[in-house]
């Protein structure tokens, strides 16, 4: 049980890095982004690249730290990914559903996002391959928090878990210390207004897009390292994201963090009482509760 | 020569049954501008309702209640309209994205339901031995599947007559209507929740027609034949074809079906065997290219909806439908 709420919170945290930026997108850009999912995805295997070239070019880098299977050199490709995500969200926007916003109404820019998916997670299947790779093939021995019960934790998982939270609270500090926070708080609540107050919305946008890429691609890389890198690692996140940005509200940043650590924990939590094969299906069903009860979220404004 | 036309009766037949399913999404997407992510979904529903239906007894099984094939095939499609209602009442009345993010949600939830629940699904082994209807009124395997490839063709037919007179009739515009304009439709007095709830249950209805038909001519059924890439290849059909034309969304699952069958030929013939490894990704990348690709140069695909326009003669843009 508690063993599961652990795993769950650190699922959640991962959950929750992916969904600010989606949820940001969605409320600028009015469309549900089906391809944001696979920024996590580009993330981490952009991290793998890097990790092998730093490894190979410095091999001290190459040290892990105590206990870790997170190195010098990954720790640097990390922050690596982060940039190239964010610069091919921006790449993406800008080739392709730029283009289609220009002349067609949001649910082409839905459909395209789904294309968008299928040909990202299908090049990254051709180039790294199908099978489950690893950052490090050492294996990471957990450590035993409690025997009675059975209580077990890797260092990876509490770093990852530290990490996001720092990513967390740098991003609050952006949002509530800086011009450029407000800026971006006044674009996600209403586009025009902002635009009217003389925020650049074209500019907002790109950083909405560098943000996003750069905080997916951290969840990515957390996730791959506690767990492992799959092709698969888009599609399985896309539900649980989207579940988080709709259980905190569209638009809303905080929401969409409280609505990751509620999926990643309901998720650990319902080990308990269903097989895993149907832990997939979770984020439904907190969507469809979601929908029932308060269809706004938790922080979202009432939409018709 | 035999086994040419035995081989393009196969493909006739799946591409017919496939045509339907695109048939159904049109009427959502084409026509009522729904998005449906997860017409597997729906396919599988239709499927495994006929096949639990109609399939035969198994002690190990739940189902297998051999009922005879039209109520199997009507229960599969009840099922499939059936869970098109449950998840369009809930987000029908909420932004557009709310239908696409939840349609594609069910679709993951009854896929995990059809690889774990054993007892219901056979789990990833699937169920197999659906009796098919007629098969012992032939006496050989050919003259069956063109009878059968014959009886499929009349269901397209049936569903294309029947959606061409339904979207020309008042039902039809105000479904267009709605797409186009919702607050000016809802300003005319019209229910528009509840005629864009009408329209995607019917639509999945029948994609759920094509699940019961393609369980019926392969006589199996496992949860590989309802996974994401279909919703895919059924959207590619429609929006190569054309969105709102029924013509071209026949027209695009023949094509589509051609391509990616023949890609799939042309790569298990002439690939290396390093390349076929990855027959699947490259199929994939494919579909989602045609997809981008029909949406940034001919987003009104090969056969554009006709709409007859008496006064107007220019083509009204469509910004209002993104504020659904």
């Amino acid at each position: 049980m508690i063993q599961n709420l652990m795993d769950g919170i650190l699922t959640g945290s991962i959950i929750s890095l992916g969904a600010i930026g989606l949820t940001m997108v969605m409320h600028m850009l009015r469309f549900a982004n089906f391809a944001y999912a696979e920024l996590l995805a580009i993330g981490a295997y952009a991290a793998l690249v890097f990790d092998r070239i730093f490894a190979t070019l410095v091999p001290l880098t190459d040290q892990a730290f105590g206990g870790l299977s997170l190195t010098w050199s990954l720790t640097l490709a990390t922050l690596a990914a982060m940039a190239i995500t964010g610069v091919s969200a921006v790449l993406i926007d800008w080739a392709i559903f730029k283009r289609i916003r220009e002349k067609a109404d949001a649910l082409s820019m839905v459909f395209a996002s789904f294309g968008v998916a299928l040909i990202v997670r299908n090049v990254i299947t051709l180039i790294f391959g199908q099978k489950a790779q690893f950052y490090s093939n050492d294996i990471a021995f957990a450590m035993v928090l409690s025997r009675d019960p059975l209580l077990l934790i890797k260092p990876d998982q509490v770093v990852v878990l530290a990490a996001a939270l720092v990513l967390m609270a740098l991003f609050h500090l952006v949002l509530s210390r800086t011009t450029f926070g407000f800026a971006l708080r006044a674009v996600a609540e209403n586009p025009v207004l902002a635009q009217v107050a003389g925020v650049p919305l074209a500019r907002m946008v790109i950083m909405v897009w560098l943000i996003g890429g750069a905080l997916s691609a951290a969840a990515g890389v957390f996730y791959a390292l506690t767990n492992h890198l799959s092709p698969l690692i888009g599609h399985n996140f896309l539900l649980p994201v989207f579940a988080a940005t709709i259980v905190g509200g569209i638009g809303s940043v905080y929401g969409a963090l409280l609505g990751g650590f509620i999926i990643g924990t309901a998720s650990g939590l319902a080990l308990q009482i269903l097989p895993s094969g149907y832990i997939p299906a979770m984020p439904f069903l907190i969507i469809i509760a979601v929908l029932l009860v308060r269809p706004q979220g938790l922080f979202g404004e009432a939409q018709t | 020569m035999i086994g040419v036309i035995s081989y393009l009766a196969f493909f006739g037949t799946v591409a017919t049954i496939l045509a339907i399913a695109v048939l159904g999404l049109n009427l959502q997407w084409g026509n009522t501008g729904l998005f449906n992510g997860g017409v597997a979904a729906f396919f599988g529903a239709g499927a495994y309702g006929t096949m639990i239906l109609g399939g035969p007894s198994d002690p190990l099984q739940f189902g297998g209640f051999e009922l005879p094939y039209a109520a199997a095939l009507t229960g599969g499609i009840l099922l499939a309209a059936l869970v098109a209602w449950a998840v369009g009442l809930l987000t029908l009345r909420l932004r557009h994205d709310y239908l696409a993010i939840a349609t594609f949600g069910v679709a993951v939830a009854l896929e995990s339901v059809a690889r774990n629940a054993e007892w219901l699904t056979g789990g990833a082994k699937g169920l197999r031995s659906f009796p098919r209807p007629f098969e012992g009124l032939f006496s050989d395997q050919f003259s069956y599947n063109l009878a059968f490839l014959a009886f499929v063709v009349v269901v397209l037919i049936v569903v294309y007559v029947g959606l061409e007179r339904l979207i020309r009739s008042p039902y039809g515009r105000v479904l267009r209507a709605i797409r186009e304009d919702e607050i000016a439709a809802r300003a005319l007095g019209k229910n528009a929740t509840r005629l864009r709830l009408e329209a995607f249950v019917l639509g999945s209805a029948i994609i759920g027609v094509a699940g019961g038909l393609y369980v019926s001519f392969y006589a199996f059924i496992s949860p590989q034949d309802m996974a994401p890439i279909l919703t895919f290849q059924i959207w590619a059909m429609l929006i190569v074809g054309g969105a709102g034309n029924n013509r071209g969304a026949i027209l695009g699952a023949f094509l589509i079906w051609g391509a990616w069958t023949s890609s799939g030929f042309l790569l298990a013939r002439f690939a290396p065997t390093a390349v076929q490894l990855y027959t699947g990704p490259i199929q994939y990348i494919m579909i989602g290219s045609v997809i981008v690709g029909m949406l940034l140069w001919r987003p009104q695909g090969l056969l554009p909806e006709r709409i007859e326009r008496r006064k107007t003669g220019s083509e009204a843009p469509r910004v209002n439908a993104s504020r659904g």
